[in-house]
C-alpha cells in the first residue's frame, strides 16, 4: 500500500472538521476504552501477565531466526508449504504464483493488515483472481473501495446510515437500516462465495513454533469458512508473529482480545496445524504459509526492537487522543495510532512520514494499556531524534532548540532574556492578561488565547527578596 | 519531621518566567511542611523541550548542568509532574553507557519529588495552609499520572482544605492536548484536544479548574478564555493550597 502519511497534517484538518466521523470516532469511547477496562480486571495479576507476555514476546524476538526455523520445520512437518517474502512485491508474487498452480479462479479472504500492507487484493485482482473480503467489516470498505482505518474495527469511521447506502447502492436491493437485517444481507451475499471459492486467504494472528501452526482469532465465523472450505488456503503474516509454544500464546490470547475488543474471550479461537490429509476429514488439501518481512528483521537488536512485540489489539489507537480526534485515515498507511505512527516509519521510510513521530503528546495514554509493554512514546522519541540525526527536522525547529540550548546553559543570559522577554509579553496583554495572537506560534493563538506572563521572573523576585 | 530536610527547590522555566508567584506558593507549602528549602540561582530549564524533539546533546548539557546544582540536597522538589518525570524517568537513560554517571542520576531521581507527591509521601503535610473557598475539578497532568502516579496526592491533600468541594470531571485522565511543541506544531488537533477538556470543566460546572502542571493550564486556560469564559478560574494545586493566588 502507497504511503501517503506526507498529507498528514493536511489529513488532521479534514479529519476535524468531518462532523460524520466525529460522531462516529465518539462510540470509541464507550466501545473500546470503556469495554477494555470493564474486563481487563478479570485478569488478576495484570501487571504480571503483560510482564510474561512481553517476556514471550522478546524470548522469540531475541532469537528470531531459530524460532522461525523451527515453525518450519513442524509447518513442513504437517504438510504445509512455507514461503519466505523479503518484500510486499514478493509476497503478492508468491500467492499470484500459488493461485496459478491451483488453477484458482476466486479467491475469499478474511482480516489481514499484513495483506494491505502487501495491497494484495490489487495484486490478484491485477493476476485475473476474483478476490472477495469477508470480514464485515473489511467488505463493507471493499464495496466503498476505502482503506480499514483501524486494525481491529476497520470500518469505525462510518456509520450504520452510510452502510444502508452503500449496500442498497451496491446490492441493488432495497434500504435496510437495522444492524442485524444489514447482516443478513452481507451473510446472503457471502454465504456462496465460501462455498464457490477456489482458495482462502487469511491473516495469522499467532505462528506456534512447537506445532507449526497459525492461530487465527475472530469473531464472525468467516475465519473458519475461508481456512477450512476452500481446496487451497494461503495464510500470510509478518515473520514476528512466532511464539514459541502453545502455552505461550494462552497468556498472550489472555490479553488479546480483552485489549482489543473488551471480550474476555472471541467467539473463536482457530488453530490451524497442516492441511487435509488421510487422517482429517476436513481442512484444505493445500495449506501455504507466507512469511513477510518487509522491513521487520532490520529492527531485530536495535533500539525499535521492542515494537516488534506487537500483537495487533489496537488498544493504544483506541486510548490515544490523537486517534480518537482524527480517526486511523489520516495517519495515511496501513497501521494508524500509536503503533502506526511508529511502523509506517520504520516499514515505509521515515523521510516519507515526517509528521508521524511528532504527532504525539507523550501523554503515555498507549504505553499504559499496551498488553506487551511496547514503551510507545520512547520509541516515537528515538525516531524523532533519528530524524533530527539525519537532518529530516525543520531548519527553524533546529535553530529554537539550539537558541534555547544555549540560553538554558547560560544562565546569566537566560536570566536578561526572559526578564525582557516576560515584560514585553506582559505589556502585550493588556488589562485581560491575554495574547490574541503571537508571531512564530500562531498555531497556539489560531484557536487559544496565550496567558500573558505576570511581568517578572521568579528567580528575579526570589533574589529581590532573599536580599531584602 | 524531626530533622529539617534540605529540599533543593527547581522552579521549572515555565513557572519561573510566566507565574512567579506558583513557585513561592510551593515554596509556602513546603516551609509548612517543615523543610529547609534552597533555589540554586543558576538554574533554568531541565531540558524536556529539547529531549522530546530529539536533540540529545544539549539535554546531555543540560542534565549534567541540573546534577551539578541539585545533587547536594536531601531531596529536589519540583511544582510540575512533567520536569519531575524528565528528571526520574528519563535523566538515568540518557546515561545508559556511563555507569558512574547512571548511578549518580539514579540516586538523585529517587529523591526528586513532584510537589503533591513529596508533601504527601515525604513531608506528610499535616495541615494545608490554603483557604480556598469553592468548587473545583482536578485535571490529570499526563506525565505525573503515568510516569509518577501522581492521582491521589493533590486530592488527599485539597480534601484537607474545607472550604473545597471537588467534583470530578469525566476523562480527567485524557490529555488537555499541550504536549510542549506539539501545541504550536499541530495547533488545530491540540486545540480540539483542549476544546474537548473545557467541555469536560464546562459539565462539571465548577468554579476552578486545578492542576499541577503549568503546561496544561495555560492551554487549557487559553482555549477557555478564547471561548468568551472569562470566569472559571484556572489554578495550580499549589495556589489552592498555599493560600498564595496573586503575583506579588
Amino acid at each position: 500500500m502507497q504511503n501517503k502519511a506526507i498529507d498528514f497534517k493536511r489529513q488532521v484538518n479534514i479529519k476535524l472538521a468531518d462532523t460524520k466521523l466525529q460522531d462516529a470516532l465518539s462510540r470509541l469511547q464507550t466501545r473500546f476504552v470503556e469495554g477494555r477496562s470493564a474486563v481487563i480486571s478479570e485478569i488478576h495479576h495484570l501487571e504480571d501477565t503483560r510482564t510474561a507476555a512481553a517476556a514471550i514476546r522478546d524470548c522469540v524476538l531475541n532469537d528470531l531466526d531459530s524460532w522461525l526455523q523451527k515453525f518450519e520445520q513442524q509447518a513442513i512437518a504437517h504438510g504445509a508449504i512455507v514461503h519466505w517474502a523479503e518484500t510486499a512485491t514478493d509476497a503478492n508474487r508468491i500467492v499470484t504464483e500459488i493461485a496459478a498452480q491451483h488453477n484458482v479462479l476466486t479467491a475469499v479472504k478474511s482480516k489481514s493488515m499484513v495483506s494491505e500492507e502487501c495491497g494484495l487484493n490489487d495484486a490478484l485482482e491485477h493476476a485475473g483472481i476474483k478476490v472477495m473480503e469477508t470480514d464485515l467489516g473489511e467488505y463493507i470498505l471493499q464495496l466503498a473501495h476505502e482503506a480499514p482505518s483501524h486494525i481491529v474495527a476497520p470500518v469505525v469511521h462510518k456509520n450504520k446510515e452510510e452502510i444502508s447506502d452503500l449496500f442498497a447502492e451496491k446490492h441493488q436491493m432495497s434500504r435496510k437500516t437495522g444492524i442485524a437485517e444489514l447482516c443478513l444481507e452481507a451473510r446472503e451475499i457471502l454465504r456462496p462465495a465460501f462455498l464457490n471459492a477456489d482458495m482462502g486467504i487469511s491473516g495469522a494472528n499467532f505462528l506456534i513454533a512447537e506445532t507449526g501452526s497459525v492461530l487465527i482469532v475472530t469473531n464472525e465465523g468467516n475465519g473458519r469458512l475461508v481456512t477450512t472450505l476452500p481446496r487451497v488456503h494461503v495464510a500470510i503474516t509478518g515473520i514476528e508473529k512466532v511464539v514459541p509454544t502453545l502455552e505461550d500464546v494462552t497468556t498472550l490470547l489472555r490479553l488479546l482480545p480483552r485489549s482489543a475488543t473488551g471480550q474476555s474471550i472471541t467467539n473463536y479461537v482457530s488453530v490451524l496445524t497442516g492441511n487435509k490429509d488421510a487422517k482429517a476429514h476436513d481442512g484444505p488439501e493445500h495449506f501455504h504459509i507466507i512469511l513477510l518481512d518487509n522491513g521487520r528483521s532490520s529492527l531485530i537488536g536495535g533500539e525499535m526492537q521492542e515494537m516488534l512485540r506487537c500483537i495487533r489489539c489496537g488498544a493504544c489507537m483506541n486510548h490515544c487522543p490523537v486517534y480518537q480526534n482524527i480517526g486511523g485515515h489520516a495517519y495515511g498507511w496501513v497501521y494508524p495510532g500509536p503503533m502506526g505512527s511508529i511502523l509506517t516509519p520504520l516499514l515505509s521510510g521515515l523521510k516519507s512520514s515526517p509528521d508521524l513521530p511528532n504527532a504525539s503528546t507523550f501523554c503515555g495514554a498507549c504505553a499504559a494499556v499496551c498488553p506487551v509493554k511496547i514503551p510507545l512514546p520512547d520509541l516515537l522519541r528515538n525516531l524523532r531524534t533519528r530524524q533530527m540525526a539525519l537532518g529530516l527536522k525543520s531548519r527553524q525547529e533546529v535553530l529554537m532548540l539550539k537558541v534555547w540550548g544555549w540560553l538554558t546553559l547560560h544562565p546569566r543570559i537566560y536570566a536578561l532574556a526572559t526578564k525582557i522577554g516576560v515584560r514585553i509579553l506582559a505589556m502585550m496583554g493588556g488589562e485581560r492578561h491575554l495574547l490574541h495572537t503571537l508571531p512564530g506560534a500562531t498555531g497556539w493563538t489560531d484557536g487559544r488565547d496565550f496567558p500573558a506572563p505576570s511581568g517578572k521572573t521568579f528567580r528575579e523576585m526570589y533574589r529581590k527578596k532573599s536580599t531584602k | 519531621m524531626e530533622n529539617k530536610v534540605r529540599v533543593g527547590f527547581f522552579v521549572t522555566c515555565l513557572v519561573d518566567s510566566m507565574r512567579p508567584h506558583i513557585g513561592f506558593a510551593a515554596i509556602r507549602l513546603l516551609e509548612a511542611a517543615g523543610c529547609e528549602i534552597v533555589v540554586p540561582a543558576q538554574q533554568t530549564c531541565c531540558g524536556q523541550p529539547g529531549y522530546n524533539s530529539g536533540e540529545r546533546k544539549s539535554t546531555v548539557s543540560m542534565a549534567l548542568k541540573f546534577l551539578s546544582e541539585f545533587e547536594e540536597f536531601d531531596y529536589v522538589v519540583l511544582p510540575s509532574g512533567s520536569c519531575a518525570g524528565m528528571i526520574r524517568v528519563h535523566y538515568p537513560e540518557l546515561f545508559r553507557g556511563d555507569p558512574e554517571l547512571q548511578q549518580r542520576f539514579t540516586s538523585l531521581a529517587k529523591r526528586t519529588y513532584e510537589l503533591t507527591d513529596f508533601l504527601v509521601n515525604v513531608a506528610k503535610l499535616e495541615n494545608v495552609p490554603g483557604n480556598f473557598k469553592g468548587t473545583l475539578t482536578y485535571h490529570d497532568s499526563c506525565s505525573g499520572l503515568r510516569e509518577l502516579d501522581v492521582y491521589n496526592q493533590p486530592r488527599a491533600l485539597l480534601a484537607k482544605l474545607p472550604g473545597v468541594k471537588i467534583y470530578e470531571m469525566v476523562e480527567s485522565t485524557t490529555c488537555c492536548g499541550f504536549g510542549g511543541t506539539f501545541s504550536v506544531k499541530y495547533g488545530e488537533l491540540s486545540t480540539r484536544m483542549a476544546e474537548n477538556k473545557c467541555q469536560h470543566i464546562a459539565a462539571a460546572g465548577v468554579d476552578a479548574i486545578v492542576g499541577g502542571d503549568l503546561g496544561c493550564l495555560l492551554n487549557i486556560e487559553g482555549r477557555l478564555r478564547r471561548t468568551g469564559d472569562h470566569s472559571t478560574q484556572v489554578l495550580h494545586i499549589a495556589e489552592v493550597l498555599s493560600g498564595l493566588d496573586k503575583d506579588k
